[in-house]
């Protein structure tokens, strides 16, 4: 009986570290493993072969001497050429430029947008909320591609400012930093308002009430009491936003001009024109070099929002 | 004799009979999560048909030491035995044991036949026989109408019945109920408390509650343990925790009680005198648990056991001038109906809290604020405390 | 007052920042016209082309079949890992494990991508599989980044839920196992439909990951979007996006309905139980 019972216990015990040692191994093989390859190939050199990297060890015999020796090939030019290059250092620059300025127009637009769905009729958020996340659900490229007919030259908006008689002409504001702002604001605004919206709906009304109580006016309470509490919401949206948005390829190579240089854009370049992987491979640590604070960051978040859910 | 104990017991409880092996035994369990201390080497013997309560406050080690029972919690050192098997490694469904949960925890997904019938089931009862039982359990519950409602289609009161009938159907021998009625509301739990009193003598299972209601634990229990920061500060009947409190814990947990701080004059078996400056008299104990003369004690004295006056009281046992006899001012007067409660401050400063019954009518009360009042106290009435 | 005013302009205006776009995309999707500015009458020619339109079908085709095995794939290991982030407690490497699991929610796609056309490359190399690259290698590499939502979505409702249902469960003398999938699975299975949802969705979106892993011979819909969009504006485009709003709206719409028919049944419910008291 107690044999029994020890070994079903086991078996449970088993059960278990097979349930988290499928993800895990899958996450190791497919997450954590390619980031080493990258890694270790951003020190390589670029070669006409398949594939286009030479190989970083090297088993050297040495027929003459009977020995053998393994030699480690660490080529770190790619680093200096990234450094040197002012080219790589306005793609970084302006990266972070363009994800700022779109995190910004987000908080922007998002903020007001959570307050009011917070603010609303309890019946009434679900649906307002949805709204907010439908365009989601649809195609993200097909949503930039909507914004090309509007910004174009003869475009929805160049039509209607002729019409109005703002403008003679035409007016382009396709292929312009500005086409590439509003089309990734566009695109990451739902990213913003959800954890926005998290914040401001749990936030316990009789706070602003015992605020206006004490002498408070409205816009006053807003900013001593609302604002610092949504701020999680606020750091959340942010990083959401921020963090894929400086890594961006799509949006920039849509929208903006041959001028819009951003990161995502130049590791593409690297990867599919100049066909010159270790390169795009330094990109990639070079960013992820940007990037691993917010990251850490927003994981920091992350735990702690799943173990307040408990 | 007046002020004698009042608990006469009729036949030998199991704890006093050495001959009674224990149904569950504790034994110097301890738990820690981390660095915290939540059970800190508690041993215990609960017998066969005891209606045993946990009581203590949030982070007194109760619910850890019930799921420890239970088998969600390892113990971190020491041995558990139901029935004389040791417990360790033992998982859950595997021990002759069922639990009622605090949040009733109802299968939401299944109607209340359906989670009541659970437990047969995962024993792979006979579908006819899992009809029966499940009709009788829902019978002794009185929902026998309410079957095929789902969880969230019964009112409080119900789902704690659901869950009682629940974890009861599979008859365990031991049945762990944590906070049974903390859901329930005031009038409901009152009696709610009576009914679980009924089911559990009618079933003859043992019962272990976990509740942080002293009045609940005192109406319901054979015997109850005070837990504090993870030790067990008193094991006895209703009556022994409050009548003869063993720590000051004890004494201010359960109810109220006045504590006056002296020195003993003189032991003489276990009667003893102590000096209180605090008390502004000398008090005379019978009964108490014997101390040397010198040491440092304190002396409890339950409000109801104080008599009120306005003339001192004449002819009473080791009641006289300067002993269990001091005098007063009465500062706050609270009327709660059946009885009422006085706050009479002594010459020393020190406030005195005294319960006494509305025998008259309020209109005709004799004693009101800011009169002068004799506190008299039978020997009985106090319990020496040296911790 | 006013403020309420500012508010409700400012939703306003996000849901027309949110909207209008889609709109202009449907309503000249119908234009007779090859120029998206100028309107030359009602016609549904583009969507008749679009039927005829081989390359895009057959990659809608893929990329459906992509979608709908990496979902489910996703689904699986999310779940695993949900259940071990919230119910397991700590065990040795769960802060890696964590990490593992939600960086992928913000990692630039072209990292992604690079880093998991790297590994297939080198896994070729040294083990002979995949055998060059296509359906499996977009496959695996969308249930490795969708699994990260699966997962996410699923630990928000294990927390969400009373673990005492398990414990109860496991008094009652049910295994681990039976407790699963008797309890647990089915209190999570909205869950489980939401993240096969959500990661079937972000594999048909996606076109970063599948440029780097595809291989000759499977283009997805999105890399056929892209490439033609790069090059101007289709009315094809207009129709296909057309269809694919009308699909996710009655989606929506029907599963809004059954939400509001449970919420109304719950109503009832609650009601009922009150005249019980």
């Amino acid at each position: 009986m107690t044999a029994l019972v020890s070994l079903l216990s086991r078996v449970g015990l088993w059960g278990r570290g097979v349930v988290v040692a499928i993800p895990y191994l899958w996450l190791l093989l497919f997450f954590l493993v390619p980031f080493l390859i990258v890694f270790g190939i951003s020190f390589a050199e670029s070669i006409i072969a398949q594939p286009p990297y030479s190989s970083l060890v090297e088993w050297q015999v040495d027929p003459d001497a009977d020995t053998s020796k393994l030699q480690i090939l660490l080529n770190i030019t790619n680093y200096f050429r990234l450094a040197g290059d002012d080219l790589y250092i306005l793609a970084y620059l302006n990266s972070v430029k363009i994800a700022l300025v779109t995190t910004l127009l987000c908080l922007l637009v998002g903020y007001p947008m959570a307050y009011a769905i917070a603010k609303a009729d309890p019946a009434r958020r679900g649906p307002l909320m949805m709204l907010v996340i439908l365009p989601f659900w649809t195609s993200f490229l097909i949503r930039i591609y909507a914004w090309i007919g509007i910004l174009k030259g003869n475009g929805v908006i160049s039509n209607l400012l002729e019409w109005a008689g703002i403008t003679s002409g035409p007016v382009e504001i396709l292929y312009s930093d500005w086409a590439v702002y509003i089309g990734m604001t566009y695109c990451y605004l739902p990213f913003m308002v959800l954890p926005l919206y998290s914040t401001l709906e749990k936030m316990d009304p009789t706070l602003l009430e015992a605020a206006a109580d004490l002498g408070s006016r409205p816009f006053k309470s807003f900013l001593s009491i609302t604002l610092p509490l949504s701020l999680p919401g606020i750091v959340a949206g942010s990083l959401l936003v921020f963090i894929p948005a400086v890594g961006e390829f799509v949006t920039p190579e849509l929208l903006g001009g041959p001028d819009t240089l951003m990161i995502g854009r130049v590791l593409w370049n690297e990867f599919f024109s100049n066909r010159d992987w270790p390169v795009a491979s330094a990109v990639a640590i070079a960013l992820l070099l940007v990037l691993v604070v917010p990251i850490m960051i927003f994981q920091h978040i992350q735990g702690k929002q799943a173990e307040a859910g408990k | 004799m007046a002020g004698q104990p009042i608990r006469k017991p009729t036949r030998l409880e199991p704890w006093q009979d050495p001959g009674q092996a224990p149904y569950v035994r504790i034994e110097k369990v301890t738990k820690t999560f981390g660095d915290f201390v939540a059970v800190d080497e508690v041993s215990l013997s609960i017998y066969r048909n005891e209606f045993f309560a946990l009581l203590g406050g949030s982070g007194s080690g109760k619910t850890t030491l019930l799921r420890m029972l239970a088998g969600f919690e390892q113990p971190t050192e020491g041995k558990i035995f139901i029935d004389g098997v040791d417990m360790a490694g033992i998982p859950p469904y595997e021990r002759p044991v069922n639990m009622m949960f605090q949040s009733y925890a109802l299968f939401p997904h299944m109607t209340v036949e359906q989670n009541v019938a659970f437990g047969l089931r995962q024993d792979g009862v006979a579908k006819a026989e899992i009809r029966d039982r499940v009709e009788e359990m829902l019978g002794l519950v009185q929902l026998a109408a309410f079957g095929k409602r789902r969880p969230h289609q019964l009112s409080g009161g119900q789902r704690q019945r659901v869950a009682l009938a629940r974890s009861l159907v599979k008859r365990p021998k031991l049945l762990l109920l944590d906070e049974p009625l903390g859901a329930l509301d005031k009038k409901l739990r009152e009696r709610t408390q009576f009914e679980l009193v009924n089911i559990q003598e009618k079933l003859g299972i043992t019962f272990i509650v976990v509740t942080h209601d002293q009045e609940e634990a005192m109406t319901m229990s054979s015997r109850i343990a005070v837990m504090n920061h993870g030790v067990i500060a008193q094991v006895g009947t209703p009556t022994e925790i409050y009548e003869y409190p063993h720590t000051r814990f004890v004494a201010e947990f359960i109810g109220s009680i006045n504590m006056f701080d002296g020195r003993v004059v003189e032991a003489n078996g276990d009667q003893v005198l102590v000096a209180s400056e605090e008390a502004g008299c000398e008090l005379l104990i019978a009964h108490a648990t014997p101390a040397p003369a010198g040491s440092p004690v304190s002396v409890a004295i339950r409000p109801e056991k104080i008599l009120l006056s306005k003339e001192p009281p004449a002819g009473e046992t080791g009641v006289g001038e300067g002993r269990n006899r001091t005098t007063g001012i009465v500062r706050e007067i609270a009327y709660l109906g059946d009885v009422s409660i006085y706050l009479v401050q002594l010459p020393t400063g020190k406030t005195v809290r005294v319960t006494a019954p509305n025998v008259t009518r309020r209109t005709e009360m004799p004693i009101t604020w800011e009169d002068e009042v004799t506190l008299s106290w039978r020997p009985f009435a106090g319990v020496v405390l040296t911790q | 007052m006013k403020r309420i005013g500012f508010l409700s302009w400012a939703l306003w205006f996000g849901y027309a920042f949110l909207y209008v776009p889609i709109v202009l995309l449907i309503v000249y999707s119908f234009n007779d016209s090859r120029l998206v500015t100028v309107w030359a009458g009602f016609s549904t020619k583009w969507y008749a082309e679009l039927l005829h339109n081989d390359t895009l079908l057959d990659a809608a085709l893929l990329s459906f079949r992509v979608a709908a095995v990496s979902a489910t794939l996703a689904v699986m290991l999310g779940t695993c890992a949900g259940l071990a982030l919230s119910r397991f407690g700590r065990f040795r490497g769960r802060t890696l494990f964590g990490g593992m699991i939600t960086a992928p929610l913000v990692m630039p796609e072209v990292i992604t991508g690079l880093s998991l056309l790297l590994l297939f490359v080198a896994m070729e190399q040294w083990v002979g599989w995949p055998d060059g690259r296509g359906v499996t290698t977009i496959t695996l590499a969308h249930t490795t980044f969708t699994m990260s939502y699966v997962a996410v979505v699923v630990q928000s409702r294990l927390a969400g839920m009373d673990g005492s249902l398990e414990e109860a469960a496991m008094d009652l003398g049910a295994r681990p196992a039976k407790v699963f999938f008797v309890i647990t699975l089915p209190l999570i299975a909205p869950a489980l439909v939401a993240g096969w949802l959500l990661a079937f969705t972000l594999s048909l979106d996606d076109v970063v990951v599948a440029s780097f892993v595809s291989g000759p011979g499977s283009t997805t819909l999105p890399m056929v979007i892209f490439s033609s969009v790069k090059f101007g504006i289709s009315p094809q485009i207009n129709a296909l996006a057309t269809l694919m709003v009308l699909v996710v709206a009655t989606g929506i719409f029907v599963a809004s309905i059954v939400m509001a028919r449970q919420e109304r049944q719950r109503k009832r419910d609650e009601q009922m139980a009150i005249q019980n008291g």
